[in-house]
């Protein structure tokens, strides 16, 4: 699309996300079956676009309905749209004595030293080092993650890609109760 | 809508002092108080005898009618005995503590703070509902600021702040921190606009902060810890609130807090708080009433072994628990560590757990004195059908889509409904959420329950039939107005013709709120209801084929209403010019979806019109224009 730097493209299009998400401040206005609005100018091609989508997505497209606040379909829907998605493998990552915990995307790595440096640098911490021989050798914090049993195993154990799909959460932990 | 355990439809527990007479805003226009009766002779400036008792006796009077006039809590009691005179508009505007603003545009805060100078507590409601569902741009207004701003001057004794769609940020918070220095309670309900750093200014600064309540209120996360924020030692916290808030929590902090908060009755914790972390609060907070039980699964790794935790008794010790809520990560496996309080339990919301029927029905089993019931719809007919089996005292049911999608295969229907009118004669109010419905169901259940007062159906396929006779669901709808006496709520859903809104004019003469969306034929309809119902307050319409007929067809009623909304219908602007030409006090704003764009002079997009006695408001964004 030759303008796409100029007419904010994004703002416009149909998506199956749900409306009123992301930062845009336009929003496409409901679509009402018997009752259409006609006042749509747009791009040729805009329009062209628009009717692929709409005629995929008819029903599911009007705006606020059903009635449900977007705060409890966005509770409900996680389980549905991780399963579903193709993207990232996004776990929370907590640290012994820190308020907040943070998420990360495990499909970013492909191995674990990269994995472990980057926890270092988020949470600013001396490691240790990893070498797969031997594992992860100690220091004075010690990553953990809990697995798809409910068990909290040593990051650096299994192979990487077992890891990413096992890994339900991961847990940095101090020293002292090593 | 906030989540909680109402006992009564319409009151909402939060604000006692919020009645459900809304129908007389103090400040809504209303002719003068008439005069005042012929003056006392104290006025005449005579030497006689006579004088003297003059004087002492007006004032004598005044006092009296303060100390009478205490007594009267209720707003429409308040608000008819200004009408009398002169005398009684200015005493009750000095005796009245509790203000209610249904509208926050319909008066300025000057106005507020002018006639009643001495107010304890506040109620102030901003967007209408369909705001919730994405139907308005964002920015559109209900800012706190100017509100904060003037009472922080007018009422530094002010101790209760009950907001309701508004836009707060965290300066306001942080004025009001600081302006109000009795401040005790805080009730943010559906409001947005600020983080961390304005709870924790309240935090810090409100010491006999009382209650803090965050009912799906937006809070972003700025990286304050506002749980630490709370003063050392023991504090004056009864009622803390956060469920819907998505923030991380301060555990350590949060559990030191509970501690020293011995007159603790209503805890509801958001989903960062595993089931191990709730362990440890509810075994040093047995008196709670309330709780919000957080995730209630995914036991953190430094919690202590789950063999070690008898889940069971820290919660049987619980003997004051009648409303629970929470499960927002349920897993099932812990739900009969809860099973012993359920017979005390009055009021149960489950709404944000997806477990299945077989787990549903052993828990349902057990609250037999339940009166309050939020459920998903994974449950199905068949949990319904146990409800009413077993919840005979029910006055409140919401059923929520799991999937809220149109066109999937719903699991639960007629069955279900037909089920609970049967089960549960006293239901007084209930919200619906289904694919398909009948007739029959409809009609059985208004037959069945004849105290409902709230009677919310969404078919969520548009224009869907009965699905079993073909035929529009007016006769349903219609049955509720006719044989529900005491139905002040509706919201209607399905295929319907105008002829449901004829039932609605013709028998719903109680109703005060109706919800529209992708019904009617023609301007007919809407005609019906705006001159049939008498009582109409809010009308909130969507995607429904009325025009500037209809709405020029309501004149007579408008200044009577909170507001009317009407979005994707047929009206121009020509039609809405008309209105305020006719209305002067009247607010009408039209919206536009896109906000940038320059709105013809064709087509609405969205009405939404009020009364107001301050006129245009001058915070409006581009979007909005007022007529």
């Amino acid at each position: 699309m030759a303008f796409h730097g100029d007419l904010n493209l994004e703002a416009t299009e149909l998506r199956l996300g749900l409306p009123g998400t992301g930062d845009h401040e336009r929003r496409t206005p409901p679509v009402g079956v018997g009752v259409t609005k006609n006042n749509k100018r747009g791009l040729p091609e805009l329009e062209d676009g628009h009717r692929e989508e709409s005629t995929r997505t008819t029903k599911t497209q009007v705006v606020g309905w059903p009635p449900v606040r977007s705060y409890r379909k966005n509770c409900l829907q996680p389980k549905k749209t991780e399963s579903e998605s193709g993207g990232g493998v996004y776990v929370k990552v907590s640290m012994d004595g820190v308020p907040y915990l943070r998420k990360i995307d495990l499909k970013l790595y492909k191995e674990y030293p990269q994995l472990l440096k980057d926890l270092e640098e988020m949470f600013k911490l001396k490691g240790g080092e990893y070498s797969e021989r031997e594992g992860y050798s100690r220091s004075e914090f010690m990553p953990a993650y809990e697995d798809k049993d409910g068990d909290w195993m040593l990051v650096g154990d299994v192979p990487w890609n077992m890891f990413v799909t096992s890994c339900k959460r991961l847990r940095i932990m101090k020293g002292s109760e090593l | 809508m906030s989540e909680n355990d109402r006992h009564h439809p319409q009151q909402n527990h939060f604000c006692p002092a919020e009645t459900m007479s809304e129908d007389e805003d103090p400040c809504r226009p209303s002719p003068p108080p008439p005069p005042p009766p012929p003056e006392p002779v104290s006025k005449k400036t005579r030497n006689c005898a006579a004088v003297h008792p003059s004087p002492h006796s007006d004032r004598v009077l005044e006092i009296v009618l303060e100390h009478v006039l205490q007594f009267l809590t209720v707003r429409r009691d308040r608000n008819a005995a200004s009408l009398v005179c002169k005398s009684w508009y200015r005493t009750e505007a000095l005796t009245r503590s509790d203000v209610f603003i249904g509208n926050c545009y319909s008066v300025s805060p000057a106005r507020v703070t002018t006639r009643f100078p001495r107010v304890r507590s506040v109620v102030i409601k901003g967007r209408p509902r369909f705001a919730d569902f994405n139907l308005m741009p964002q920015n559109w207004g209900a800012h706190f600021g100017p509100w904060v701003a003037t009472m922080g001057k007018a009422y530094p004794l002010l101790e209760r702040v009950y907001l309701k769609r508004m836009s707060l940020t965290d300066r306001d918070l942080c004025l009001l921190a600081d302006s109000f220095t009795k401040f005790k309670d805080l009730v943010l309900v559906c409001c947005e606009g600020f983080g961390t750093s304005g709870l924790a200014a309240v935090a810090s600064k409100c010491r006999q902060l009382r209650v803090l309540d965050l009912s799906d209120t937006e809070v972003l996360y700025d990286g304050v810890d506002w749980i630490s924020c709370f003063p050392e030692g023991e504090t004056c916290l009864e009622s803390l609130i956060f469920d819907c808030v998505e923030c991380p929590i301060n555990f350590e902090a949060l559990e030191s807090l509970v501690v020293r908060s011995p007159a603790l009755k209503k805890l509801r914790l958001n989903r960062e708080v595993s089931i191990g972390q709730l362990y440890r609060l509810v075994v040093r907070a047995p008196s709670l009433t309330h709780l919000g039980t957080g995730a209630f699964g995914h036991p953190e790794p430094q919690d202590p072994n789950d063999q070690e935790m008898d889940y069971g008794s820290a919660f049987s010790a619980c003997k004051s628990l009648v409303c629970l809520s929470g499960f927002r990560e349920v897993m099932p496996e812990y739900l009969p560590a809860i099973h012993s309080i359920c017979t005390n339990l009055m009021s149960l919301n489950l709404s944000y757990a997806n477990i299945g029927v077989e787990q549903f029905k052993l828990l349902i089993q057990h609250c037999c004195r339940l009166q309050v019931l939020w459920v998903l719809d994974s449950v199905c007919d068949e949990g319904l059908q146990a409800v009413a089996a077993t919840c005979r005292d029910l006055r409140e049911l919401r059923v929520f889509p799991l999937n809220a999608q149109e066109d999937v295969e719903g699991p639960v229907s007629e069955v279900g409904l037909q089920a609970i009118s049967e089960g549960c004669p006293k239901l007084e109010s209930i919200l619906y959420f289904c694919q398909r419905m009948t007739n029959a169901a409809v009609v059985a259940m208004s037959n069945n329950c004849p105290d409902l007062v709230v009677f919310r159906l969404c078919i969520m396929g548009r224009h869907q039939p009965d699905h079993i006779t073909g035929a529009p669901m007016d006769e349903g709808f219609g049955a509720i107005v006719m044989n529900c006496k005491k139905l002040t709520r509706l919201a209607i859903s399905g295929l319907l013709t105008d002829r449901a809104f004829a039932y609605i004019g013709r028998y719903g003469k109680l109703v005060r709120t109706l919800s529209v969306a992708f019904a009617g034929d023609s301007d007919t309809g809407l005609k019906y209801v705006l001159e049939g119902c008498p009582k109409l307050q809010k009308l909130e319409i969507r995607d429904s084929p009325f025009g500037d007929a209809a709405l020029l067809s309501g004149l007579h009623h408008y200044y009577n209403m909170r507001f009317l909304w009407m979005s994707t219908c047929q009206l121009s602007q020509r039609g809405c010019e008309e209105v305020a030409r006719a209305l002067p006090r009247l607010a009408v704003e039209l919206l536009s979806y896109e906000e940038n764009e320059e709105m013809d002079n064709e087509t609405v997009d969205v009405l939404y019109m009020y009364r107001s006695l301050q006129g245009p408001r001058d915070d409006a964004p581009q979007f909005v224009r007022i007529l």
